[in-house]
């Protein structure tokens, strides 16, 4: 646990500082940029550039070999990643724009594509003198075992570039995610923004690489946004908390895979950020499973107390063991399914509420009023209490109006 | 084209030929269904399953592993369907949380787990080893009628074959529910049709289809020929039942010429290794799709002028 915390604290020695700090960067910018992907309901479309990477990692390898260099510069490498992926996103919107295939399709063809590609490249690279000890299967999962300080300035520089292109771009991509027509109509360029909202996705893609690997970067670009959307109606904040969540999965994970060597960094901090989702998931106050299931039992409860209650006053039996119960726990009932005295008012007032709706909607001329009964709503609620004494008087004036 | 060509690549290009239909065919309905990446979503979880499998039985068996594979699918599309209703999460971003974090589990217990002494890693998985599947027993095309020899064939030959057949008689035999409710849910579930049970049977038969496959031929072959082939023939025609058999046209053409490629590609050039022939044989599925893309009579949506 110490060593957790210490590590937590950056006090785990040089190393793990830098990743744990470039972690956090690198999950703030994942979680905010995808966002806009996934408020655009593309979210896939990440899984399609990452895998496009390779190939380019590949070729970066093979040329600067070719020009004599070392051709493991992480650079250089970022370089060639970033390419390859630019162009298997051009392809994407090539294909959807100007074919019959649908984006899924797209992307499945670009992602097998490109990765077949990069792994042929990979065997080929294998195969060459320098290549033995290229490492280049790092760039699968990721690995932060012998990362250098200029890597980790690279991730760090990188996250918080695209921090601030998210930041500055925030208004035109958020109103694209959230309404792409609303967008075109006010003027704005939704393509050119589609295709800014891509870069951020496959900046963060390419400074991911070395960290988490090309596989597991999706789930910081797809996780957190998922997230942030059980805590926040709104885009703006569901950003913002998608930075946070990933931040904070990054910052975590990369702490917690410090404190053993089995711990690969990559798939901790998923599994961090999987963790905070199946919270949010299940304890969300609005969206999560438990306040669903608190809303429904409420309606439900709402739904047998007013039908027991009109059944007591019609003189019927109640057999249903939840109204009994939930009358009982009210002192409603007696046990022997006899109402108490508050049971007897609480049966009059419900009673009394049915007529004046039967009336109401005989008479009255407003539908959208008199369309909101359903049987649960009390009618005091809808209508004022002059309109109820209306009411009332054609009530007792035997309903003839 | 002699006894070494028997002994070294006929049968994983038989097995390739294979793979690419079983996984062809049930990825044309894919397709139809914008459900195209679930099967890069099986296909990655493989791997949590088969670490799995291995953990609990202790080796690294061929029959543990597919059922772990096969269990690991079916728990992954169970999962995306509770995180898609309970979280009310559109679908491709429910598919993208579940199958990472089952990734992401994968690796972990695979870096818990001490595998270090078995042929057990992420690489196999992704990559498969279709190069290693020779039939060393051959001594030429006589061998086929040898009984002793044949007895020798590697047992992914007969897994994959009797695989390609299975999903080819199920597609046969649910043909017209299959293609009604792929082109119109609607109008499928008003003739009576249990359309969602037709769904998920599909979605097993895709998982099926991956887990055999990926033990032999690895995942990338496995996400490429779901999607590859039957979106070129999409681009063909506009009837299913030729879209159907131009994919499996498209599938087994990448099949073979990526396995050529792979092995002989490299001797042409001058250089003296081959290349991952799951890599080619996908690349070559992709270069088919660009050029389906590019001259596929049938490529236009329909109402939308050409070019425009």
């Amino acid at each position: 646990m110490s060593a957790f915390l210490d590590a937590l604290f950056f006090q785990a020695g040089y190393n793990a500082a830098l990743v744990a700090v470039g972690a956090a960067l690198l999950g703030f910018a994942a979680g905010a940029g995808g966002s806009f992907l996934f408020l655009r309901n593309r979210a896939l479309v990440s899984d399609a550039v990452a895998h496009a990477t390779l190939p380019g990692v590949g070729l970066a390898f093979i040329v600067m070999v070719a020009l004599g260099g070392d051709g493991r510069a992480l650079i250089g490498l970022l370089a060639g990643s970033a390419i390859s992926a630019w162009i298997g996103l051009l392809a994407v919107e090539w294909m959807v724009r100007r074919t019959r295939l649908s984006e899924d399709a797209a992307i499945g063809a670009v992602l097998s594509t490109f990765f077949g590609l990069g792994v042929v490249l990979l065997t080929v690279i294998q195969g060459m003198s320098r290549g033995r000890q290229a490492g280049l299967e790092d760039f699968l999962l990721g690995s932060t075992a012998g990362m250098l300080l200029q890597d980790a300035l690279l991730i760090a520089g990188g996250g918080l570039l695209v921090v601030t292109a998210i930041w500055l771009l925030r208004r035109p991509m958020t109103l694209v995610a959230f309404d792409p027509a609303f967008a075109a109509a006010r003027g704005v360029d939704v393509r050119r923004i589609d295709l800014a909202m891509m870069a951020v996705v496959l900046a963060v893609t390419v400074v991911g690489l070395k960290l988490v690997g090309l596989i597991l970067i999706v789930a910081l670009l797809i996780i957190p946004p998922v997230t942030a959307r059980f805590w926040a109606d709104r885009a703006e904040r569901v950003v913002w908390i998608a930075g946070v969540i990933g931040g904070l999965s990054g910052w975590v994970g990369a702490a917690l895979s410090a404190t053993a060597p089995a711990l690969p960094t990559g798939p901790i901090i998923v599994l961090v950020a999987t963790g905070l989702f199946v919270v949010s998931l299940l304890f969300s106050p609005t969206r999560g499973v438990t306040a669903a299931m608190i809303a429904r039992r409420a309606f439900q409860t709402r739904v047998h107390r007013r039908q027991g209650l009109l059944a007591l006053a019609r003189n019927e039996p109640i057999h249903d063991r939840l109204t009994l119960r939930i009358l009982r726990a009210e002192g409603l009932l007696r046990g022997d399914g006899v109402a108490t005295e508050d049971g007897q008012a609480a049966c009059a007032r419900i009673a009394r509420d049915e007529r004046r709706w039967s009336v109401a909607r005989r008479l009255h001329k407003d539908t959208a009023l008199t369309g909101r009964y359903d049987g649960l709503t009390p009618i005091d609620d809808v209508f004022t209490a002059d309109e109820i004494t209306w009411i009332d008087t054609h009530m007792l004036a035997g309903g003839s109006a | 084209m002699g006894a070494e060509f028997v002994q070294f690549s006929l049968t994983p290009i038989l097995i390739g030929i294979f793979a690419a239909i079983a996984c062809a065919l049930p990825g044309n309905f894919l397709i139809l269904r914008r459900q195209a990446l679930i099967g890069d979503a099986i296909s990655h979880v493989v791997l949590p399953g088969i670490v799995v499998a291995f953990l609990i039985t202790g080796v690294v068996a061929t029959w543990p592993m597919l059922m772990g594979a096969a269990a690991a699918a079916l728990v992954a599309v169970f999962l995306i369907e509770v995180v898609r209703r309970m979280g009310k999460i559109e679908p491709g971003a429910a598919m993208g949380v579940v199958f990472t974090s089952l990734f992401a589990g994968g690796v972990l217990l695979l870096e818990q787990s001490d595998t270090s002494s078995v042929h057990l890693d992420v690489e196999h998985a992704l990559m498969g080893n279709l190069e290693q599947l020779i039939w060393l027993r051959a001594e030429g095309w006589g061998s086929l009628l040898d009984p002793v020899a044949l007895s020798y064939l590697p047992p992914e030959l007969l897994r994959m074959a009797v695989a390609a057949a299975l999903i080819g008689a199920l597609t046969w035999l649910f043909w017209r529910p299959l293609k009604l409710s792929s082109f119109d849910e609607g109008f499928a579930r008003a003739l009576g049709l249990p359309v969602r049970t037709i769904g998920l049977g599909l979605v097993t038969a895709a998982a099926v289809a991956a887990v055999a496959a990926f033990d032999a031929v690895g995942s990338i072959i496995v996400i490429a020929m779901f999607i590859c082939p039957p979106a070129a023939a999409r681009l063909i025609t506009n009837h299913l039942g030729r879209q159907v058999g131009w994919s499996l046209v498209f599938a087994v053409l990448s099949a073979i010429l990526g396995y050529v490629f792979a092995g002989y590609g490299p001797l042409w050039l001058g250089a003296s290794n081959s290349v991952s022939a799951a890599g080619m044989v996908a690349a070559v599925a992709g270069v088919i799709l660009l050029l389906a893309c590019l001259f596929g009579p049938a490529r236009h949506r329909v109402g939308v002028a050409a070019g425009s």
